[in-house]
């Protein structure tokens, strides 16, 4: 059993993130170079957090296996990033933004975290304007704001389609200037293997350098893990190519609960899949919907080009089934029925899987200029992969995996069950619930970077006796030979299979078992599917070359075999939770217009995972939610 | 489609480099050219040859990771593309493809098409941001920006410090890459405070990691796939003289110092 004291404030929620801080314990500045703290990822998460604590006088060693850390994967955050800050007068607070958070997540978040991320949303905003991150701008000089899926207020800040690029960059260049004033030692090209856990604590972690594959020991007093989301355990996801999971699954392994892996969000609007060798979808930003509108043709056999059906002959699915949402209904429900009328069979292109995005009228009524310059280099991107031009040809999109909501169990500290060991951004599990509203990841990846963790990380390490624990440490020795024994392993198989190809076959399985829409029957299959696949990868891989110089093809194996157990546990959770909730919809439980329909009853709790060892089945925790300041309620994006 | 490759493959820095020929038959003209690049590595992993190895991630367009010379320019033969951008499409049935590294004396080869920019990372350290922690900050609307202005400024601050300007300048020159950055934070108000500091520690910087200067050759314009406009070179240019005419030099050393 783990302990899950997720430490809740308690009182009015309005202040409970003020007084939770000012209990908080801190460490004094002449004692903070004292304590070591290793970061691991360097995103939005991780870069906001290495700046920040480096510059609070801890000292940081800061992780990222690529060749700089602007280069993270949050890079590519294309559309927004919320605030509360009712610059449009139409209504917002954050109250509303906390309101929009939990009904978008389905109840399945804590509502304390949701509440303080609503909270500390303008604050990021003003973080990142004095950074000089340079957001859109109207012509009186003050910040624009558009709307995102699943609310009714413009709330959303932007930098054209590239406002994650423009938030790294800012978060990247706090954290050269801590590397510069070296209370940040920056390890590229650098990838953390396993940890350290001494007395229960954790203490250190063992890597790999990537480009001499040397394995290195480093001790600290605490470990933030900023290593982002799962996604790519579909293999085909609008995630860059190397995120995985597994410095998720070795902490897994190592004690750290696993909370609501199931949870996956799939992005409406992505352009679809054409081939077999296709390595990765790339997203077209929800943005797009302000102005773009969905349709299928009506009838089945249609062979016109879009231009030439007729209004009365296309079917606006989303504005007639959810008038007062439309086309801006939350992920979850556009994603269902966009494959819902694909399945009817109305689906467009080559694979009949995609359907229409629409500019015509947008562009008729605001002019082609307006509406190119708004999404501008979605549309080059758009061309240039499809060589079509959305101006004069509706988009074709489809569903794709995006966003993983589950990820390490973390209390309100944003500590693991691992005591010392935190996580933080996509790599934790705590504030969207069953689904993410467009535009939350950055907030909340920046509200626990630049907020969150620099003051509760203090809390924790203020109460650590120091002592003199070197890298010579006999723990130390043993981790780091597993970690050699685990590489050997894999490099005796001498198969002939490319571990690409299971991994593509892995993400078959897991969209076929545990993607949009799941059963029983589907999860169970799946379940089967999976341990045969992985006996084929320990059996029949091919992974060349050695562990002591770079080898692509280890590191590359490595995840593989990461995403072959992870998987495994998606589908578990996925079929323990026998209710709908968000993006995961059991085919068994919907409303009869095919709604999400959840058991507050039974499931209204958080699923934490625990490992028990190689092949025993981890046993479920539940860490129950309570919905005081915000009685449940059914989401509801009709009327 | 069917197509010969001919790629640089080199073991480690110190190793001897060579172009080694492949043939790839059943190339989609619907593949970028990194999935091309990975049904080569699958073809050679197959035959139990280890794979060429490049940087790679986002893969669309944004990251920056993917480098490489393909027949002669960076990044390949299309405008403002990345390599990963690129699509076999852009070449013809029964093509010959050069694929080389990004190739100056700042980037070191590490192996085969990967170099080592961290040179661009050591830049930024030395003055490429706005010295601020964590914290309360005054609320962004009581300081307007002209709306032309956050918008060139967010042109330069495109810029995905990929390298291609470094790789195509005859040169080597990082001006572009650098003026990019200078411009970006120079234009906004926040930035005032160390704009004639950063524009010199930022070129000093430039100096010492080995780049060589600009000629006006406008070649890194062209192959940026990012179309970062030459024009910041200029802006940078300005900033730099001002900086040498007016501003003391070195404040930032002496602030250390205190
Ligand atoms: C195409 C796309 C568009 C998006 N658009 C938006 C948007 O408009 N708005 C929004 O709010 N969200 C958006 N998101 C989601 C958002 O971008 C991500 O959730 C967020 O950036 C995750 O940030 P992160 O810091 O948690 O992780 P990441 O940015 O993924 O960073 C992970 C870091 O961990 C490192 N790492 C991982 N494993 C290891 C290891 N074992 N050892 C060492 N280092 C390791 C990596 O090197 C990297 O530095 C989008 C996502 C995608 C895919
Ligand atoms: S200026 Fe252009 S070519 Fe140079 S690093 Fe930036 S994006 Fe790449
Ligand atoms: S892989 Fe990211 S820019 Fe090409």
């Amino acid at each position: 059993m783990l302990t899950l004291d997720a430490k809740l404030p308690q009182g009015p929620i309005e202040d409970a993130w003020t007084n939770h801080k000012d209990q908080l314990r801190l460490v004094g500045p002449k004692n903070r170079s004292k304590y070591k703290v290793l970061v691991i990822g360097s995103g939005l998460s991780g870069a906001s957090a290495a700046a920040s604590i480096g510059a609070m006088g801890y000292q940081v060693e800061c992780f990222c296996f690529q060749d700089s850390p602007r280069r993270a994967h949050s890079i590519a955050a294309q559309g927004g990033i919320n605030a509360s800050k009712n610059y449009r007068n139409d209504g917002d607070s954050t109250w509303r933004l906390f309101v929009d958070t939990q009904k978008g997540g389905d109840f399945r978040a804590r509502e304390e975290n949701v509440y303080r991320l609503a909270e500390l949303s303008t604050a990021i905003i003003d973080q990142a304007v004095s950074q000089g991150v340079p957001f859109a701008r109207e012509y009186g000089g003050k910040l624009a704001n558009r709307s995102f899926g699943g609310v009714l207020v413009e709330r959303t800040f932007y930098c054209r389609g590239e406002t994650g690029q423009q938030l790294l960059l800012g978060a990247y260049q706090a954290l050269e200037e801590q590397i510069a004033a070296k209370t940040v030692n920056m390890q590229t090209r650098t990838e953390v293997l396993d940890y350290v856990i001494i007395d229960g604590k954790v203490r250190g972690v063992i890597s790999r350098d990537l480009v001499t594959g040397e394995i290195k020991r480093h001790v600290a007093d605490a470990v933030v893990l900023a290593t982002g989301g799962y996604g790519n355990v579909y293999y085909l996801s609008t995630n860059a190519k190397n995120c995985n999971v597994s410095a998720l699954m070795r902490a897994y392994r190592r004690g750290a609960g696993f909370a609501n892996p199931c949870f996956t969000q799939i992005h409406p609007t992505s352009i679809p899949a054409s081939g077999d060798y296709q390595s990765k979808l790339t997203l077209m930003s929800e943005s797009l919907r302000n102005d773009g509108r969905i349709w299928v043709p009506r009838n089945k056999d249609e062979k016109r080009k879009p231009s030439d059906i007729p209004e009365a002959d296309r079917y606006y699915y989303l504005e007639e089934r959810y008038p007062r949402y439309g086309n801006l209904v939350p992920r979850d429900v556009a994603a269902r029925n966009a494959k819902d009328v694909c399945d009817q069979g109305l689906g467009v292109g080559p694979t009949g899987y995609g359907v229409y995005l629409d500019f015509a009228a947008a562009i008729e009524q605001k002019g082609v200029d307006a509406v190119k310059s708004k999404y501008a280099n979605l549309f080059e991107m758009y061309e240039r992969i499809t060589d079509d031009d959305p101006t004069k040809t509706p988009m074709r999109i489809f569903p794709a995996v995006h966003y993983t909501m589950g990820g390490l169990w973390v209390d309100y500290n944003l500590m693991t069950t691992i005591p010392g060991m935190f996580a933080v951004g996509e790599a934790n599990f705590a504030d969207h619930g069953a689904n993410r509203l467009g535009a939350s990841s950055l907030m909340q990846c920046l509200a626990d970077g630049y907020f969150i963790i620099p003051v509760t990380i203090g809390n924790y390490l203020s109460g650590l006796e120091k002592d003199n624990l070197t890298t010579d440490d006999e723990h130390f020795a043993k981790v780091e030979a597993e970690v050699r024994d685990h590489a050997n392993k894999m490099l005796s198989i001498k198969g002939k299979r490319s571990t690409n190809s299971i991994h593509r076959e892995l993400g078959k399985i897991m969209w076929e078992h545990c993607g949009i829409q799941r059963t029983e029957a589907s999860l169970k299959e799946g379940l089967k599917k999976i341990p045969e696949l992985r006996e084929e990868f320990w059996n029949n891989a091919s992974i060349l070359g050695v562990n002591e110089s770079m080898n692509q093809s280890m590191e590359h194996a490595g995840r593989v075999a990461d995403f072959l157990d992870f998987g495994e546990l998606m589908c578990r959770d996925a079929l323990l939770r026998d209710e709908s909730c968000g993006c995961h919809l059991r085919e068994e439980h919907q409303t009869p217009e095919g709604e999400a329909k959840r058991n507050d009853e039974d499931f209204a709790y958080t699923a934490v995972f625990e490992y028990k060892g190689e092949g025993e089945e981890p046993e479920l925790n539940k860490e129950p939610l309570n919905f005081e300041a915000l009685p449940l309620m059914t989401r509801n994006y009709k009327s | 489609m069917k197509i010969k490759l001919h790629v640089w493959r080199q073991l480690n820095p110190e190793s001897k480099g060579a172009m080694e020929t492949y043939s790839l038959d059943g190339v989609n003209p619907d593949m970028s050219f990194l999935e091309m690049m990975d049904m080569l590595n699958e073809q050679l992993i197959e035959e139990g040859k280890e794979g060429v190895a490049f940087d790679h991630d986002c893969r669309e367009g944004v990251c920056g990771a993917c480098s490489m010379v393909i027949n002669g320019e960076a990044h390949g033969p299309k405008r403002e593309t990345t390599t990963c951008q690129l699509y076999m499409r852009h070449f013809s049935d029964g093509a010959e493809i050069y694929v080389e590294p990004f190739r100056s004396g700042a980037f070191p080869i590490i192996r085969d098409l990967m170099v080592d920019r961290s040179a661009f990372d050591r830049i930024i350290q030395s003055g490429g941001f706005i010295s601020n922690h964590s914290g309360p900050k005054p609320e962004p609307n009581s300081i307007p920006i002209d709306p032309g202005v956050a918008e060139t400024a967010l042109d330069a601050a495109s810029c995905i410090g990929c390298g291609a300007c470094v790789a195509a300048c005859p040169n080597g020159s990082a001006m572009l890459f650098t003026a990019a950055k200078v411009s970006h934070l120079g234009m906004l108000p926040q930035g005032q405070t160390e704009r004639y500091d950063r524009v010199q520690d930022m070129t000093t910087q430039m100096e010492e990691e080995g780049f060589g200067s600009c000629r006006n050759y406008a070649e890194c314009e062209a192959q940026c796939p990012k179309g970062i406009s030459i024009a910041f070179i200029g802006r940078m240019n300005s900033d730099f003289l001002k900086a040498s005419l007016v501003e003391p030099v070195d404040r930032r050393g002496k602030m250390k110092a205190q």
